[in-house]
């Protein structure tokens, strides 16, 4: 709209330098999809915010995910082919579960999705990677399979499972010269994944700068902080009071717990509309969105090796610290004294007119 | 016994056109479905679909803490995980001899009640009713949209649309007011689902002997607030969905044949009876026949058991077209009695090897990364199917004519449903019925009927769950050690059908752990003695309906047809059936040649 028509300068909408952009989202890595069906969950934008244009001054989005795409086959690869042609132009590229290795074994494949028209064998995950990755503005890896392996890239497994920047390298950047954008979890949790999306967006319209990202590639507004840091169990750790067993609703760090040494924000933000979590629910946190996930962290129900040194310092401390509060809480469950039903008052105010 | 005889009117020479689709989508996981369609009889000739993907958790779980397992199994599934870790528990507390706080078992039974509340819901009407949305039928069968726009809705007082083309239209895909209010109801369900287990889909607070939830008035007033409002909305919803089936039976005379396959399905049952459950492998017959959801068989039509043991012996994994040796001459025997002195197979899951042996996808010998689960009845290995789950559910649970809880009554031929009254609705009663066919329509009608079950069954859990912690009893989880040798199996329905998770336990760690889901046994391809699997027969000779020809042709039917049962692709989808001379090669729907 053209500014001259509207009255008193008002201005509600501002337009994105970049009109349309295409979402590329392939789910075929070593997987099972529940990323794609964790951002269903996602209200902090939701996804038909993201699609009908509910936030302001953002590009239209167009999205080519599988698990919720209208079209089917042909009709819906063919717009992966078009961004791999330079044909779909910009596009953000997500990756959803672990890479494999396809260079281990003679022939075949260990994960692939279309069929390629030549050869009549299907098309690989990590074809579509190289294909794609050279033309994205910016490559998103989403959930703990993505970023670093995750389960599918456990000790013992046959397919040389691993992480899209271990696949593409760690110092690989777009050609807007973007690094990976990691998102983990496993799943990932929906309000991280989309908010990461609004950012990308914020920063395609020009209205947010280039996205801050740690060591692992992570966002470091959601993963800068341990769980322990947003656990409401982390005060009956300071207080030394542990879980003896899966009963209690104290701090779980003796019975598997590793929330003091991982990065995510969920016991903080809930799993969904602040509900549910972890360690503040009664689930021990096994490090689902770490590098080192799962392997450093089984078996999941022991007590982790350094927490046994931790928790006999704390315990010194914090049963006396729980012992103070105690007598402290006594006395603050009590009213002031002056507060009864005899006919004198002893508030402490000297009447003189009654 | 009734063979479906489908289609005896073919009679014209058949013009057959090669017809794929890689992807299928609204989904979970990749499947591609490779067809020949024979256009002059207007009927599909030839079926194969294929899966391409391999992971290997039977491999890498070897060795590992079977405590893990329940852990490491969730993350097969990105939309069931939770009912993969829930039966990973159910095995654990059978190997490891404990028995839950009845408190921990009704949380768990209410958060995979909200999961299938959660699941049915997006999977119906976010994914596979598109196939039945206004802009869907448009393309595919404009008339019958025209007599959609003109046929008024029966329940239309219930529902609020006036007509049929009306509902079609609150199904498009994010633009519809429907399909948006279900992508809103499948939050709240999750966040039920979330109270009780405390993530979804990788449940936080599950564990071998219990759960770590805090059982509190607020949990289950959190829990009941929203269930109430999904009550409402059910009352809403079994009329809609209805309407639109019955009207398609009605529009398209001859519907009932499209994915349409003899009466043969099973369910592993659901919602343990803490005071039935003991998880002894000795008391399991009465303990499964105590369940919310009665496990059974059905071949053709007639319930043959609901003993869960019965069914544990008759479990067979056959070799298929598929990229894996077979162990079953020189495999490792880990179990040669069942705990009750009945020997067990080398081909069930017990004393499965896993050998993986990648190849190229030659639809002639290999193509498929997924092994033939069989039920072996009066000495053949029958193709079972689940209906996509709620199908078999009803039916076993119906014919069983066990359940009766007050808000649910199976009668032995249907069962009822009872809703109280909610905010500004009174109290309904549906009743599912068994119906004629196993059918695409059947299988997504049992599914909304199944939501209301859901919903019904979760009522009294909540009932008994405020019983528990009126009485004081808030205990949670029950203490074990992991003993240095056990067996264990866990029996649970996935959302979309059976599941089973078998483990063998050896020196304190996993020697074998197989875990088996609906989708394989939906879609198999042919095993060992040749037997097609169940898409096999339901999708070839789906007539078509679709109004266009080959050239525009997006093969709605078939689609309609697959996704009846619901697929799940990281369970493993690979199918192939019989062979059809090829006269063109198309790729729907941009046709041409192709090189």
């Amino acid at each position: 709209m053209a500014t001259d028509t509207v009255p008193y300068g008002r201005k509600t909408q501002r337009d994105s330098p970049v009109s349309d952009l295409h979402i590329v989202w392939i789910t075929a890595g070593l997987g099972c999809d529940g990323d794609s069906v964790s951002i269903t969950a996602a209200t902090q934008p939701s996804i038909e915010d993201v699609l009908l244009g509910a936030i302001p001054g953002l590009p239209k989005v167009h999205l080519y995910n599988p698990v919720l795409a209208y079209e089917n086959g042909e009709e819906f690869i063919k717009s992966w082919h078009a961004a791999a042609n330079g044909e779909l132009d910009p596009f953000v590229l997500v990756i959803e579960g672990s890479i494999p290795n396809e260079t281990i074994k003679k022939e075949g494949y260990w994960a692939a999705v279309g069929t390629d028209a030549a050869t009549g064998q299907p098309i690989t995950t990590c074809e579509w990677i190289d294909r794609l990755a050279p033309r994205a503005l910016a490559v998103v890896a989403c959930g703990t399979c993505a970023t670093y392996g995750g389960i599918h890239a456990m000790q013992g497994n046959p397919t040389g499972a691993m992480g899209l920047a271990d696949y593409l390298g760690w110092d690989w950047k777009s050609k807007a010269g973007l690094p990976i954008v990691n998102v983990p979890g496993c799943p990932v949790q929906p309000d991280n994944f989309m908010e990461t999306v609004l950012y990308l967006l914020y920063m395609v319209a020009g209205l947010a700068p280039i996205i801050p990202l740690d060591d692992q590639l992570r966002p470091t507004w959601l993963f800068g902080d341990t769980v322990h840091d947003g656990c409401d169990r982390a005060a009956s750790y300071e207080q030394g009071d542990f879980a003896a067993d899966y009963n209690s609703p104290r701090c779980l760090v003796k019975l598997g717990c590793w929330g003091p040494v991982v990065n995510c924000n969920v016991p903080k933000r809930g799993w969904m509309a602040g509900i549910g979590g972890c360690p503040n629910v009664g689930g021990i946190c096994i490090g689902c969105t770490m590098p080192g996930f799962p392997d450093k962290f089984m078996p999941f129900m022991d007590e982790p090796p350094g927490a046994h040194l931790s928790t006999g310092v704390i315990g010194v401390y914090g049963t006396a610290i729980r012992a103070l509060r105690k007598v402290t809480n006594t006395t603050v469950n009590k009213e002031p004294r002056w507060r009864h039903t005899r006919p004198e008052l002893t508030t402490g105010y000297r009447p003189t007119t009654y | 016994m009734t063979v479906v005889e489908k289609d005896p009117t073919r009679t014209k020479d058949p013009v057959l056109v090669d017809v794929s689709w890689d992807p299928i989508t609204r989904i979970v996981g990749s499947l591609g479905i490779f067809t020949k369609i024979d256009f002059a009889n207007r009927v599909v000739a030839d079926c194969r679909s294929t899966s391409s993907i391999f992971r290997g958790y039977s491999i890498f779980m070897k060795g590992k803490d079977p405590r893990d397992a329940h852990f490491i199994t969730s993350r097969i599934c990105g939309i069931c995980g939770d009912n993969h870790a829930t039966c990973a528990t159910y095995a654990q507390n059978m190997a490891f001899g404990i028995r839950p706080p009845a408190m921990a078992e009704w949380i768990v039974n209410l958060g995979e009640a909200a999961e299938y509340m959660f699941d049915h819901n997006i999977f119906q009407d976010n994914l596979l009713m598109v196939d039945f949305c206004e802009q869907m039928v448009k393309e595919t069968n404009p008339s019958v949209l025209a007599r959609a726009e003109n046929t008024p809705a029966p329940h239309a007082a219930d529902h609020g649309y006036r007509t049929i083309a009306e509902i079609m239209r609150a199904l498009n895909p994010f633009t519809g007011e429907f399909y948006r209010e279900t992508l809103h109801v499948s939050r709240y369900t999750r966040e039920m689902f979330c109270l009780m287990e405390g993530r979804h889909v990788h449940p936080s607070t599950l564990y071998p002997g219990g759960v770590g939830t805090v059982p509190t008035v607020q949990l289950f007033s959190d829990y009941l607030v929203r269930l109430m409002r999904y009550v409402e909305f059910m009352k809403k919803v079994v009329p809609l969905h209805d309407d639109i089936f019955d009207f398609f039976y009605e529009a398209l005379p001859g519907y009932e044949e499209v994915g349409r396959r003899r009466m043969d399905t099973v369910c592993w049952g659901s919602f343990n009876d803490p005071d039935e459950c003991d998880y002894t492998y000795r008391h399991m017959t009465n303990w499964g026949r105590a369940m919310f959801v009665t496990p059974g068989v059905v071949v053709d039509g007639k319930l043959v058991t609901t003993d869960l043991v019965e069914i544990n012996r008759n479990i067979r994994i056959l070799l298929g077209h598929s990229f894996y040796e077979d162990w079953a001459d020189d495999g490792e025997v880990f179990v040669e009695k069942d705990p009750l002195g009945f020997p067990i197979d080398k081909r069930h899951p017990w004393n499965q090897t896993t050998i993986p042996k990648p190849g190229k996808r030659d639809f002639d010998k290999n193509y498929s990364w997924v092994m033939c689960p069989r039920y072996l009845h009066e000495g053949e290995h029958l193709a079972m199917d689940t209906g996509g789950g709620a199908f078999a559910r009803l039916l076993a649970t119906s014919l069983a004519g066990i359940v009766d809880v007050g808000y649910i009554k199976a009668t032995g031929n249907s069962t009822k449903i009872y809703l109280p009254k909610t905010a500004s609705k009174p109290e309904v009663e549906f009743e599912w019925k068994v119906p004629k066919w196993s059918n695409a329509i059947e299988r997504d009608r049992a599914r909304t009927y199944f939501q209301a079950y859901a919903a019904a069954a979760a009522l009294h859990f909540l009932d008994k769950a405020f019983a528990e912690l009126n009485a004081g009893r808030t205990d949670t989880f029950t203490p074990f050690t992991v003993p240095d040798e056990a067996i264990g199996c866990g029996f649970h329905e996935a959302v979309r059908g059976v599941l089973s998770h078998h483990v063998v336990i050896r020196d304190g760690k996993i020697a074998n752990y197989h875990p088996y889901p609906p989708t394989p046994w939906n879609a198999t391809p042919r095993d060992m003695y040749g037997t097609p699997g169940p898409y096999e027969d339901s999708v070839q000779n789906t007539p078509i309906f679709e109004e266009n020809g080959p050239d525009t042709f997006k093969g709605i039917d078939i689609m309609r047809a697959v996704r009846s049962f619901d697929p799940c692709l990281p369970c493993g989808v690979h199918m192939y059936l019989g062979n059809g001379k090829v006269l063109e090669t198309r790729h729907s729907p941009n046709f041409g040649p192709q090189p």
